[in-house]
């Protein structure tokens, strides 16, 4: 069953003339290809809000996770398997948030009941996803086959009509877009309004006064640890029912770079948020010239780093650690210390 | 009826017996003083009736009842609060945040903020205990958190209110405010249960005085039956000569010059402002101050630990002012730490490495790269027994024995060298009287020896007994300096809280050119 490419700008003749239209660095400064950028920014930058908003959250209550990708990649894996059974990109966002908060019980389980050490854990778990995750698509897959993805969120205001608005590319994005930036303003208002945020950020910063004052900072972080992951599964799901199709490693590192987002941020929702929309922005820039020809070659390959550098660069120049929770990666026993 | 009852309660942690069947009561209306060395079993009891710990043995009844605590929500559940010795609190958050953290509010699952702010105001008002509550923990002076952990309880109605070494970090001033405070309160009708080592506020606080040594309860007294001498007699088991004798000694040259120091703390402030100072031969000079003023910052400096911004510091004539910690020691320098057991020593290294740590390529430990272990052993072996170390053996981890043991190791290696100039930096905090009492004869040997001795110290009854000079330093710049004979308490407290002004002696001072300047 073909399905309507809500985002590809090569994919019909129409496109493809105004592609050549475009070509080098004057069509480069167009407004189209502003548009076009602009829009693929949004697109990109959704499984790293989720991941990373994710991170953030559980990094607020003490807790450092380094296997988001490993998260990621085992969510984005659930999600295109049972989209491809069903056929329902629903019941694949549903799996790619279970297997996630699956994921969270066991890293709660290892960091906070176990104690273990977060870093070497985290490690662990990134392992653990990228290669359970390849055993079983190799297992249960094999070839990779196109799924489901979501439509647009016009098909859902007037189904099989089109919205007459200027630039619908800005606009027509699937609906677990529309989520994640929903998920921005909650996260803050949760983290900073509610007492469950209060708990969060008391026992990132002292457990041991959360704990004095009847705080359960066991209770906090296996929440937090649970959301995170959730949010990392369901960022998985995100990306795989974007591109609608699923290979090995698909994440490419996306949930490392979203752990990084998150001290770019400096802890808080809105930064996580500008983070995540200024890598992405890069991003797209960089594909955009390869699609305009502007590089090519050897050139166009290197450009393939250009975000990692960016990121290295960012957090570098925001080596201010103002926000940084005091608590972080440590673990909390009460009588462990005497 | 008796408000709380502790009975027969005993707790094993691995290899120690930290309390044997303690039996433990308080009466309404009473400030019940637990008094004890460190590690004589105080702490553990409290958390023990807080719920942190859990007892191997024995039972605790509030009025009359027995009640069984697992954990601080039953504690503040059954009315007991407590005021931890580290304070609990959350920098990053507010007053109002800190003390509605925990409980239930009115709007969940939204916080209630302005509702906690208002009941904390009228608590505030009612004890006079000043705060505003949508001020920032990391914004607060130590007295005022301490305020805001007592508002903690106030505001939870803790029938019980356990302060654990209430006045570690606080000013005379503070002291005296918060002996008033706590006294209201009992009269309130509460039981209040201060634990600490300072025998002075000991006896004019309490009701009643319930001595603990080596997790035993030693006696029972009040203070109108006993004195100072007889309570720390309790407490260590033998006679203790809590003010030594002090030598009479002509002081020489000056040892240790610093001249106008500027040094900058970890966060890129200005931790010392201008700061300049004398030790001469012989002389004890006292640094007293609230911690967190540039002590520890002015000592890492002059020890070569800390890179100077301006000015100079020279030992024994020597300047050594941005010279590496090597180039320090060698001008004969010698440095006892504030952090005793990570800047110290290496707490996971024997007791021997520890102790020859600083001589370790003297030649007769080290020949042709190799440790030469016959006369390390005997090196040490001879500190240990002239020291008076408590430790099992030369092998023993150093972090495994006693503060006091660790400072006595400490000071063993430093004055080995016979310095010139010793920096010790709360030479004496955290241990217990029978330690102190030697290191202080220790640093009145080493000033009979013709050593320039700086000492920083909070704890201005010691720099009253040792001190020659004492100097009071405040937000990094000396205030003022004063000999022994007329400082008194009051007067350095109020310095200590950068209270300069209407002072007799400052007058004096300024009428005359500026030493330093």
């Amino acid at each position: 069953m073909p399905v309507e490419l809500a985002f590809d700008f090569v994919s019909n003749s129409a496109a493809a003339d105004v592609l050549a239209a475009r070509r080098g660095w004057s069509g480069f400064f167009t407004f189209t290809t502003l548009v076009v950028i602009l829009s693929s920014t949004i697109r990109l930058a959704v499984p790293y809000i989720f991941a990373a908003i994710g991170e953030s959250i559980a990094q607020r209550s003490g807790v450092l996770n380094l296997g988001v990708d490993g998260v990621m990649l085992l969510g984005a894996f659930a999600a295109y398997y049972v989209t491809l059974e069903t056929g329902g990109p629903w019941q694949g966002l549903g799996a790619g948030l279970t297997v996630g908060m699956a994921m969270g019980v066991l890293y709660a389980f290892i960091t906070v009941t176990l104690h273990a050490t977060q870093d070497i854990s985290g490690i662990g778990i990134y392992l653990f996803g990228l290669g359970f995750s390849d055993l079983l698509f190799r297992q249960l897959v094999g070839t990779p086959i196109p799924i489901e993805r979501f439509e647009g969120v016009f098909e859902f205001i007037v189904p099989d009509e089109r919205l007459d608005v200027p630039y619908p590319n800005l606009y027509n994005h699937s609906i677990i877009i529309y989520l994640a930036f929903l998920l921005v303003p909650l996260a803050w208002l949760t983290v900073s309004k509610t007492t469950f945020g209060l708990n969060i950020r008391a026992a990132g910063e002292n457990p041991e006064a959360a704990d004095s004052l009847g705080v359960s900072v066991v209770r906090t972080r296996y929440t937090t640890i649970i959301i995170g992951n959730a949010l990392a599964g369901v960022g998985g799901a995100a990306l795989v029912l974007d591109k609608g199709i699923y290979f090995q490693n698909i994440t490419n590192g996306i949930g490392f770079i979203a752990v990084a987002l998150v001290y770019f941020g400096a802890w808080r929702p809105l930064g996580v948020l500008a983070g995540s929309l200024l890598f992405s922005l890069v991003t797209s820039a960089v594909l955009e010239w390869r699609t305009l020809g502007i590089l090519t070659g050897a050139a166009a390959q290197l450009t393939e780093m250009v975000p990692a550098v960016i990121t290295v660069v960012a957090l570098v120049i925001v080596t201010r650690r103002i926000g940084q929770p005091s608590a972080l990666t440590q673990t909390f026993s009460r009588e462990i210390n005497y | 009826m008796k408000l709380l009852e502790m009975v027969g309660i005993t707790k094993h942690f691995v290899g120690v017996l930290a309390n044997d069947n303690i039996n433990f009561d308080l009466n309404q209306c009473e400030i019940h003083t637990l008094l004890g060395e460190n590690g004589a079993g105080k702490s553990t009891l409290m958390k023990i009736l807080y719920g942190l710990y859990n007892p191997d043995e024995g039972e605790i009844r509030l009025r009359g009842e027995t009640i069984e605590i697992k954990s601080p929500s039953d504690a503040i559940r059954h009315g007991i609060g407590m005021v931890h010795q580290h304070f609990m609190l959350v920098p990053t958050l507010t007053v109002a945040e800190n003390v509605s953290l925990g409980l239930r509010s009115s709007r969940h699952p939204l916080t209630d903020l302005p509702a906690v702010s208002k009941r904390i105001t009228e608590l505030s008002e009612l004890y006079s205990l000043k705060v505003d509550p949508d001020t920032y923990i990391w914004q607060l002076a130590m007295g005022e958190r301490q305020r805001v952990e007592i508002l903690k309880a106030l505001y939870r109605n803790a029938s019980v209110l356990v302060l654990d070494e209430p006045t570690a970090a606080l000013t005379p001033q503070e002291v005296a405010e918060l002996i008033h405070v706590l006294k209201k309160m009992a009269a309130d009708g509460r039981g209040i249960i201060f634990i600490s080592h300072k025998l002075k506020e000991v006896m004019a606080v309490s009701d009643r005085i319930t001595v603990l040594r080596d997790g035993q309860v030693t006696g029972e007294i009040t203070p109108a039956q006993t004195n100072e001498s007889q309570l720390a007699q309790m407490m260590v088991g033998r006679p203790v000569q809590l003010v030594p004798d002090r030598p009479k000694i002509k002081l020489g040259e000056p040892r240790l010059v610093i001249q106008d120091l500027y040094v900058d703390g970890d966060r890129g402030d200005r931790a010392v402002v201008g700061v300049s100072l004398e030790v001469r031969e012989g002389e004890i000079l006292g640094l007293a101050g609230v911690s967190g003023n540039g002590q520890r910052e002015l000592a890492q400096a002059v020890a070569g630990m800390r890179n100077v911004v301006s000015g100079t510091v020279k030992v024994g004539g020597k300047d050594t002012t941005n010279k590496h910690p090597k180039v320090v020691r060698q001008a004969r320098l010698s440095y006892v730490p504030e952090e005793r057991l990570y800047e110290g020593t290496i707490p996971s290294f024997a007791v021997s490495d520890n102790l020859i740590l600083l001589d370790r390529r003297d030649k007769r430990f080290c020949q042709y790269n190799f440790m030469h272990f016959t006369n390390i052993k005997e090196h040490c072996l001879n500190l240990v027994r002239r020291f008076l170390i408590k430790t099992p053996t030369l092998e023993t981890t150093t972090s495994d024995l006693s503060g006091g043991n660790i400072q006595k190791l400490i000071m063993a290696r430093e004055l080995s060298g016979r310095p010139k100039v010793l920096l010790a930096s709360q030479p004496t905090i955290g241990i217990d009287v029978g330690a102190t009492e030697y290191i202080y004869s220790q640093l009145l040997e080493q000033k009979a020896d013709g050593c320039a001795i700086l000492l920083i110290s909070e704890d201005l009854d010691e720099l009253m007994v040792l001190a020659d000079r004492i100097a009071v330093i405040y937000e990094g710049q000396i205030m003022d300096i004063l000999d022994h004979q007329e400082a008194d308490l009051e007067q350095l407290g109020l310095l200590m809280a950068g209270v300069k002004e209407n002072v007799p002696w400052l007058h004096r001072q300024m009428a005359q050119p500026l030493s330093m300047a």
